[in-house]
């Protein structure tokens, strides 16, 4: 016993003299923490403080109003209507051909040196600036497939932001089909279940969560991007779009929320700050929502698997 | 589906004092006769229980690659049917990979090539014309991790007859092959539970139920019970016993008592000195353990290595 306690330190009582080097790290990581949470405390409240009041004055009257020169006549009709069409395009071209891109890299591709080029390309494309994809949409979808997408139409708008968000599709669903144990698919494969059986069958619903996690994220990086949209024809500043029919509307002018709050905010009247603030809060309100059907869908998924 | 299944060659079942010494267990009683060629790589034929009986599945020339890198070299040997082969060996021997080499899951792991033949009622299991899915589902595969799937016990065992199109009763398909895996006492109440919620041993015997609910004829078992506590491992090995009257079952352990105590025949493979793996005996297991031909087979099975 005399020799196990000479090891320790003479006292088991906490000393005076703290680990000053931890509790400077604990401080640190508070802090750190404290700054992200301040930032956004202070935007929120910012725009919620000049927001609010244009909300609650107008109503309704501002979510079915198209943009005016006018602060008092202006709303956001048409950019809720563009942007809820971008998340459709989006999750209707970008979700299946990304998801499908997924499974077959990680299930189906051969490991050679051009599944790992491809691999190393998308996670390029990934990082490329949302500019270029911009630039992207001009040249294909508004100028070279122009006669099809009625040029600067919501059709193209709605591609570009698909193939800007693609990348991420394939990279956050090939991580969530990776991360599926490969126990489970030997499981499967013992058994006696083929590729396409165990890939149905125990891979995609074991992997789905995460995919909907990952597809949710990029939808709402979608609903947020504003630069490739500029490029890609969403218009800044008023438009009539008249007495059009939905599928009419396709292939016409369009806009954004990002983008009525891009115009709004460069416009001189000061009232159009406020009315930028409110567009703000109904534009966060859109991608909290899908966020949060999408939390509900997976939760739902979880439960049934 | 190939099914002249031969007379079983295993007479003991019980009858007969349980020895308490570890070597004998299974195997006493048993009336064999053994072509014993042993010491050396089998080319084409060894052990058989009956000379006339078909053997289970039928190993000639075996090499398994894993991109240039030769995990095992030449192996052949005889599986004889309703009977439990071990196969054991030091790490790096290449077991398990010559396991996963009889029901072709090598073919799921990239870079992997394959010398030789698996005999199985005749035919190569590795010829063009053979699809490897309807291997696995003759052959079917217990691992070493319990790997049930994150469903209901019920869909555990449900799931390959499932996928198999089966047409029947499916109720009575899981009864009895959760009875025959020995878990149905334990389970009958909670079938709608997750197969997760088990504990380690019945998660592994849902997955031998699982794995004969498909009705394969034979049973890879890739060291089953290496996760398992001694009561688990001991039921593990009751049920492989009890088993072997309808199935053949191949098993890689670690655990010498197992192969002792669990086993009919014995493979002892070892790793040579190009790190490939080759049968250095293959012999009924009584033998292996108390009469062993070859030096290092002793030095092994006695602890003195590997």
């Amino acid at each position: 016993m005399t020799t196990a306690t000479r090891t320790l330190p003479r006292t088991i009582h906490k000393s005076g003299g703290a680990d000053w080097r931890g509790v400077l790290f604990h401080g640190l990581l508070l802090v750190s923490l404290l700054f992200s949470l301040l930032i956004l405390f202070t935007l929120i409240t910012d725009v919620l403080m000049r927001g609010l009041p244009v909300l609650q004055e107008r109503g309704a009257d501002f979510l079915t109003r198209p943009t005016s020169s006018s602060p008092a006549r202006s709303g956001v009709a048409q950019g809720i209507f563009g942007t809820l069409m971008m998340a459709v395009f989006v999750s209707v071209v970008a979700f299946p051909i990304g998801i499908m891109t997924a499974i077959y890299l990680e299930e189906y591709a051969p490991d050679n040196r051009l599944t790992r080029f491809i691999n190393v390309n998308i996670r390029n494309l990934a990082g490329v600036p949302s500019v270029v994809y911009g630039l992207l949409g001009l040249s294909i979808f508004v100028l070279a497939l122009g006669p099809l997408t009625g040029g600067r139409s919501m059709i193209a708008g709605g591609l570009t932001l698909a193939a800007l968000v693609l990348p991420i599709v394939i990279i956050t669903s090939a991580e969530a089909i990776r991360a599926v144990p490969r126990s489970l698919r030997e499981a499967g494969y013992g058994v006696g279940a083929s590729r396409w059986e165990v890939t149905r069958l125990l891979v995609l619903p074991n992997a789905a969560p995460g995919i909907l996690t990952g597809t949710v994220l990029s939808l709402s990086r979608a609903l947020g991007e504003t630069a490739p949209l500029l490029l890609a024809g969403a218009v800044l500043g008023g438009f009539s779009i008249g007495s059009r029919s939905f599928v009419e509307q396709l292939f016409s002018d369009y806009t954004v929320l990002p983008v009525t709050i891009f115009d709004w905010s460069r416009r001189p009247q000061a009232e159009f700050r406020e009315l930028t603030a409110a567009a703000i809060i109904i534009l966060l309100v859109i991608t909290l929502l899908a966020n949060t059907i999408a939390i509900v869908l997976r939760n739902r998924y979880e439960r049934s698997w | 589906m190939p099914s002249t299944l031969t007379a079983p060659t295993d007479r003991d079942d019980g009858s007969g004092s349980l020895p308490t010494a570890p070597p004998t267990s299974a195997t006493r009683g048993v009336a064999l006769r053994i072509e014993r060629t042993a010491a050396e790589p089998l080319p084409g034929g060894a052990a058989g229980t009956d000379p006339d009986a078909e053997p289970a599945v039928d190993l000639r020339g075996v090499s398994v690659y894993y991109g240039s890198f030769r995990a095992v070299k030449d192996i052949s040997f005889e599986v004889p049917p309703n009977a439990i082969t071990s196969l054991i060996g030091p790490s790096g021997s290449g077991k398990s990979t010559l396991l996963r080499a009889i029901n072709r899951m090598n073919d799921l792991i990239p870079g992997t090539r394959f010398e030789g033949e698996v005999l199985y009622h005749g035919e190569n299991l590795y010829a063009d014309t053979v699809d490897p899915v309807e291997v696995r589902r003759r052959i079917g595969m217990v691992f070493q991790k319990a790997n049930p799937f994150p469903k209901s016990i019920y869909d555990n065992v449900a799931f390959g007859p499932r996928i198999n199109g089966f047409r029947g009763k499916l109720d009575e398909v899981v009864e009895g092959s959760l009875r025959r895996a020995a878990l149905w006492d334990e389970v009958k109440d909670k079938l709608r539970q997750s197969g997760l919620a088990l504990s380690g041993g019945q998660q592994q015997r849902l997955c031998i139920a699982r794995a004969i609910a498909v009705q394969p004829e034979i049973i890879l078992m890739d060291e089953p019970a290496s996760a398992l506590d001694p009561r688990s491992t001991l039921q593990i090995e009751e049920l492989m016993s009890e088993l072997k009257k309808n199935y053949t079952i191949i098993i890689v352990t670690h655990n010498m008592q197992q192969a002792a105590r669990a086993s009919d025949f014995t493979v002892f493979l070892n790793m040579g000195e190009d790190r490939a793996g080759y049968i250095v005996e293959h012999a009924r297991t009584i033998d292996i353990f108390t009469n062993p031909k070859n030096q290092l087979t002793e030095d092994y099975v006695s602890g003195r290595f590997g």
